[in-house]
Formats: structure tokens, C-alpha cells, sequence
């Protein structure tokens, strides 16, 4: 009733304990996940449920429920809501790594039976699919000079595009160029082929070749490289540019000796990494290249295999050899990608360009 | 730091400093010189200017050969292209339509992105708001190794690994829940539009969870900062401050996952057994087959009209995926921010 209380700390103030939700610790979870997992093993015992899998799965759901109920009782309801998706976000995470690591492992299991001398030396030529031995030297030839030649066609014309975009685009057109760049990427692989197919052996006359395989992957990569290459180019800083044009330095060769180089590392990446991606693609080189089992030294003379059309077709035999021969070409064609995959990372590292 | 974008290169100095003394500008070595460096502008620039050209003359390019190739097999076509169910086009009285293709293509890529959206979106949530600052980098590039597997060997796995797994579940589904229209059919013997659909989702789940982390990892900081100092927990944070910012983006990126899995060819083809029907029974063997894995199943046999049949089957698949690609694009160019992470 005095005026001083007004002045004084109230009598209820709240200790600072009070102030703090309560909120379940790491012990009290990991207890929760041990009585769930009792429980799910009791139930697997008891009922006719069984497997590995639906033991996680219910484990996973019970635990999950078990957890939002008890953080509901203790730390309210918002706190339990905010747990549930924490889990359901990591849940999901490791539900998007389970076929990444299931694939690669049986891969690896498959593939090593045939991981041999005469799998890298030899070709599938008087190879029945019931035989065993046999290799796959010709897709590996092929591969290497479909993709290579995609390369030679596809960096230069992508690198010249990126420069219009950057450096002399302005306007409406550079805006299309861009767009359609953006939409290409969209093609599909299989669209790729038969465009080739009606174009350059249906259309012109060629046959089946290596170079009609690389025409389609030029298609393929043209859009990645360019996509990559633009948003290098943009990085470097216009200073370089401006110092070079006041020094005199025509536009052309400013963009040829300093743009480019200082873009370098990145684009290069660019480049492993449309390597990396069309040298598993199988439609379009099923549709220009046909396959062969014999090794064909010219990508311009008559059907050539590549690996991925090697796995698609040794894939395609009821034959066990047959088949373990696609695996070994499907984890030679992994190691590989994977191997361009890292080196493109590494090659990032070096660049000084940061977005 | 920079002085912004570089106005076009004006080669003339006296323009350049309009406040300049009024003297004559000492004579460099112009003649020569200058008109060379002029001209190899000008020929660079119409080197690139043509590059950028012949790109759109591919896309044209690839559109009017599909056609033109397309016409005499749809001449000499028995049936209705656009709404009879029947392949056969290497008879000598040809007869196809596409519509069972495109369904089954059409069903196939939505369940896809059904199954892939949710883990996708979990995905890219965990990478850019969860997971520890300095591991998210690495598990970033972890989820995009899925993306590096070849198609053809999610197809190897798909059939002589998943398949058995998928046969199980299926005929688990069906008994539990064959009331449900998707569950329902029979001959659950593996093969099924089920297993296409489960194999397109793990192929399509990179691209979107990756596109999607590129645009959380956007969203401003003080937005999200803001949230969380009025008392939001971190899913309140995520709710109001960084899925609405993202929204846009995240349905580009759907859209592009949802092009990737129409036009996905060989790994369907290897998985799937064939069917042309109009089924909803996802879970039987012969529960449909898409336009991309027809093409690579028929080509090797196929006759003159019949690869012709299939061009044109590859020409409504171009313009289904063009379609999806442009309004995918479109959604992301409105928002300009997006633009560059896409």
C-alpha cells in the first residue's frame, strides 16, 4: 500500500531459473531412443513383423512419435513441432544418401568380379554372351573419342557464346541467347540423338558413326559450358578490364589475354564437369553410334560402342557373364566420373574468382 | 570498387574528356594501328554475336528437322497419332498413337517428383539451415554425387538390385491398401511403372535439392535473424522467413526435376517392361512405358517408318520438356535474385 513498494523488487520476482523453458537434454534423448528401440525389438519378437528394413522404419517412427509426444508434455507444443521437423529434415537427408551409398557399394561388389587385365585390353569381337573373357577396350576407345570430339566442338563455340553474353551482349538478343541457353539444358538426351539421327544420318546420308554420337553430346554440353563460363566471366572484376582498355589494349585482345585467363580455373571446371556429364549418356549415343563389338579406331567410319552403351547392351543378356561384364564398365565409368567430379573441385580450389 | 558495367568501348579520346584542354590531341601512331585493333573488334565481336546465333539455330534446327523427319510416318500412320493406344508402326499397315506413351510418361514423372519433392526439400533444408556450417559444404557435394551416376547405372542397379525390394512393398501395398485406385491391379511381379518411378525419383532429387539449397542459402540474413529474435523457433523461422522468400525458386527447380524426369530414357528402359496401356495399377508388371524408353527399346528393330514413328514420339517429348523448361524459367527469371544461382 506504500508508495515505496511501487519502487521495490516485487516479492514473486521470478528466479532466473524459472525464466528458462524447460527443455529435454541429449541424455534424456538418447534414453528416449534406447527404450524405443526395446520396444521395437520386443514387438518384432512378439508379433509376426520381420526384416532389417521394417525394423528401422518402425524404430524410426515409433522414436519420432515417441520424441514429439514427450516434448509436447515438457517443452510445449511449439518446441515439439520445431523437434519433429529438425529429425524429419535430417530423416530426409539420410533417406536421399541411402541409394547414393547402396549404389556405389554394389557397384563396387558387381563390378570387381570382372575388374581385369583382359576387361581394359580386350573387345566384345567373336565374344558371345555366354563367353567368358571379353572387354570393353572399344567402348572405352569410343567413349574417349565421342567425348573428345564433343569437347573440341562444344568448348570453343560455348566460350564465344559466354563472351557475347558478357562482353558484347546488350539488350533483347543477349537476353534470348541467355534464356534459350537456360532452356537447352532442358533438352532432353534422347531428343538430342533423334535430332542428330534425322539430321545428320536420316537427313544428310551419313551412317552410324563416333562423330554422329559426338554431334548429339555437342548438343548436350553446349549449354552446361556456356551456363558455366557466363557466370565466370561475370566474376571478374571490371577494374582488370577497364585497366587493360586504358591502357590502350583493343577489346578483343583485353578479353583474350585478361578476362579469360582470370576466369580460367573456373571455366575449365565448367568443362570437367560437362565431360563428366555426357560421357554417361547412353540415348543419344544408342541412336548415332549404334554399338559394335569390335574395336573401330575411326569415330568417322561406320557404328562405334561407347561405355555406357557397352553396360546398356551387355546389360541387356539373361547371360550372368554378360552381365557382370556391364558392371565392371558401369564402375570403370563411376571411377571415372567420380575422378573428373574431384578434379573439377580441386581445380575450383585454385581459383582466386569467389562468388 | 568496380565502376559498374563498362560502357562500350569508344576507341576516339577526344570524346572521352569533354572538359580537356581544346588542344589537339598529340597524333599517336593511329592509321594503322587503330583500324587493325578496329577491326578485330569488330570481327571478334561478330565471331561471338554468330556463336550466340547458331545456338537458337540449333534449338530451331533440332524442331524442323523432328518435323520434317516426323511427316511421312505420320503420313502413312493407320491409326490416330494423338488418341489411339496401339504401337505398331514397323507393320506394313503402320499404326500408332502416342496417347498411352504420354500417359505413361506424364504419371511416371509425377509420382517422381511426389517421392523426390519432400525428401528434396528436406534435403536442402538440412544443408543450409541444420546441419553444422562447416560439414554443410561437404554433404552438399555428397548429394550431388547423385547426380554424377549415370543413368545407365541407376538403370543396372534399379533392375537387378531394387527390383526385389520393390516387389515386396508392392505386394505389401496392394494387400494393405489395393483399395486405394494407384495399388490396385494385378500381376505384382516387379517391373512396373512402381520402380520407374522410384529410380526417376533418386535421379531427380539432386537437381531439386540443390537448386532449392541455392535459394535458401539467399534468403537474407536479417529476415531470418528477425524471426528468430521475436521468440520463433527454428521451423517458425524457416515457415515465415525462408520458405516464402524461396517459394519461387523452389518451384523452378521442381519444374526443371519434373523436365529431367519426363525426358529420362535409359534408366526407364532398362527397369520397365513394356506395356502400351492407359493403367492406373502402378504396382503390375506391364504397367505402361514412356516415350523416351519406347524410343530406345524400338530403335534397333525399327523400319523406316517406324523410326520415323518414333521421332515423331520424340517431337511431342520435346515440346512436353520445352513447355515445362520455359515456364520453369520463367518462374525463376521473374524473381531476378534467383536468376544467377540457377
Amino acid at each position: 500500500m506504500t508508495t515505496t513498494s511501487a519502487h521495490r523488487p516485487p516479492d514473486v520476482l521470478p528466479q532466473a531459473r524459472d525464466l528458462q523453458q524447460p527443455s529435454l537434454s541429449r541424455t534424456a534423448l538418447a534414453g528416449l531412443a534406447v527404450v524405443v528401440l526395446l520396444v521395437t525389438s520386443g514387438l518384432f519378437a512378439v508379433t509376426d513383423l520381420a526384416g532389417r528394413a521394417g525394423f528401422v522404419v518402425v524404430a524410426t517412427l515409433l522414436y519420432v512419435a515417441a520424441q514429439t509426444a514427450v516434448s509436447r508434455v515438457v517443452e510445449g507444443g511449439r518446441r515439439s513441432v520445431d523437434r519433429l521437423v529438425t529429425t524429419a529434415v535430417i530423416a530426409s537427408f539420410l533417406i536421399a544418401l541411402a541409394p547414393l551409398i547402396s549404389v556405389l557399394l554394389y557397384t563396387a561388389e558387381q563390378g570387381l568380379t570382372r575388374f581385369d587385365w583382359d576387361f581394359f585390353y580386350r573387345s566384345l569381337r567373336s565374344i558371345g554372351a555366354r563367353d567368358p573373357g571379353g572387354g570393353a577396350n572399344h567402348a572405352i576407345v569410343g567413349t574417349l573419342q565421342q567425348v573428345g570430339l564433343a569437347t573440341l566442338m562444344s568448348v570453343p563455340l560455348g566460350l564465344l557464346v559466354a563472351i557475347y553474353i558478357v562482353e558484347y551482349g546488350r539488350g533483347r538478343l543477349a537476353a534470348t541467347i541467355r534464356f534459350f541457353v537456360d532452356v537447352m539444358t532442358g533438352i532432353p538426351s534422347i531428343v538430342a540423338g533423334l535430332f542428330v539421327l534425322s539430321f545428320w544420318i536420316l537427313g544428310l546420308g551419313f551412317g552410324y558413326s563416333g562423330f554422329a554420337a559426338a554431334l548429339a553430346l555437342t548438343v548436350l554440353m553446349l549449354p552446361v559450358i556456356v551456363r558455366s563460363a557466363e557466370e565466370m566471366l561475370k566474376l571478374v572484376p571490371n577494374d582488370l578490364r577497364e585497366a587493360s582498355l586504358a591502357l590502350g589494349v583493343p577489346r578483343w585482345r583485353t578479353i583474350l589475354s585478361i578476362v579469360l585467363p582470370t576466369a580460367l580455373p573456373g571455366v575449365v571446371t565448367g568443362i570437367m564437369l560437362a565431360v563428366a556429364r555426357v560421357m554417361g549418356e547412353t540415348a543419344p549415343v544408342l541412336l548415332t553410334a549404334f554399338g559394335t563389338a569390335s574395336i573401330v579406331r575411326s569415330p568417322f567410319e561406320g557404328p562405334q560402342s561407347s561405355l555406357p552403351l557397352f553396360i546398356y547392351q551387355e546389360a541387356a543378356s539373361p547371360q550372368g557373364t554378360a552381365i557382370s561384364r556391364a558392371w565392371t564398365a558401369a564402375l570403370t565409368l563411376i571411377l571415372v566420373i567420380m575422378v573428373l567430379n574431384l578434379l573439377a573441385r580441386l581445380v575450383t580450389r585454385r581459383s582466386t574468382l569467389k562468388k | 570498387m568496380s565502376l559498374g558495367s563498362l560502357p562500350p568501348v569508344t576507341t576516339d579520346p577526344a570524346s572521352a574528356r569533354p572538359g580537356a584542354p581544346d588542344q589537339p590531341v598529340p597524333s599517336l601512331p593511329r592509321t594503322a594501328g587503330r583500324t587493325a585493333e578496329r577491326r578485330g573488334d569488330r570481327a571478334f565481336r561478330g565471331l561471338s554475336l554468330s556463336a550466340g546465333l547458331s545456338l537458337l539455330g540449333i534449338i530451331l534446327a533440332i524442331a524442323v528437322f523432328l518435323v520434317v523427319k516426323a511427316i511421312p510416318a505420320l503420313q502413312d500412320n493407320t491409326a490416330s497419332f494423338l488418341t489411339d493406344r496401339v504401337w505398331d508402326p514397323n507393320n506394313a499397315q503402320p499404326a500408332f498413337g502416342i496417347v498411352a506413351l504420354a500417359f505413361g510418361t506424364v504419371l511416371s514423372s509425377v509420382l517422381a517428383l511426389l517421392m523426390a519433392l519432400p525428401v528434396a526439400l528436406g534435403v536442402a533444408l538440412f544443408i543450409s539451415h541444420v546441419a553444422p556450417r562447416r560439414l554443410a559444404g561437404v554433404l552438399g557435394y555428397v548429394i550431388d554425387l547423385l547426380a554424377a551416376v549415370p543413368s545407365v547405372v541407376y538403370g543396372l542397379w534399379g533392375i537387378f538390385f531394387l527390383n526385389d525390394k520393390v516387389v515386396v512393398a508392392s505386394a505389401f501395398l496392394h494387400e494393405h491398401a489395393g483399395w486405394f485406385p494407384l495399388f490396385g491391379g494385378d500381376d505384382i511381379f516387379g517391373r512396373s511403372i512402381f520402380l520407374a518411378s522410384i529410380v526417376l525419383a533418386i535421379m531427380i532429387l539432386p537437381i531439386i535439392a540443390s537448386l532449392s539449397r541455392e535459394v535458401f542459402l539467399q534468403v537474407p540474413v536479417s529476415q531470418q535473424e528477425a524471426a528468430l529474435a521475436l521468440g520463433a523457433t527454428r521451423w517458425e523461422m524457416i515457415r515465415t522467413a525462408v520458405l516464402p522468400f524461396g517459394k519461387p525458386g523452389v518451384i523452378g527447380a521442381t519444374m526443371l526435376g519434373l523436365g529431367r524426369a519426363l525426358g529420362e530414357t535409359i534408366a526407364v528402359a532398362i527397369v520397365l517392361s513394356p506395356a502400351f496401356v492407359v493403367s492406373l495399377d502402378i504396382l503390375s508388371t506391364n504397367s505402361g512405358n514412356t516415350i523416351a524408353a519406347n524410343v530406345a527399346l524400338g530403335f534397333a528393330e525399327a523400319s523406316s517408318t517406324g523410326r520415323g514413328a518414333l521421332i515423331a514420339s520424340g517431337l511431342v517429348l520435346f515440346a512436353i520438356t520445352l513447355v515445362v523448361n520455359v515456364i520453369a524459367r520463367a518462374i525463376i527469371y521473374r524473381r531476378r535474385e534467383f536468376a544467377g544461382a540457377l
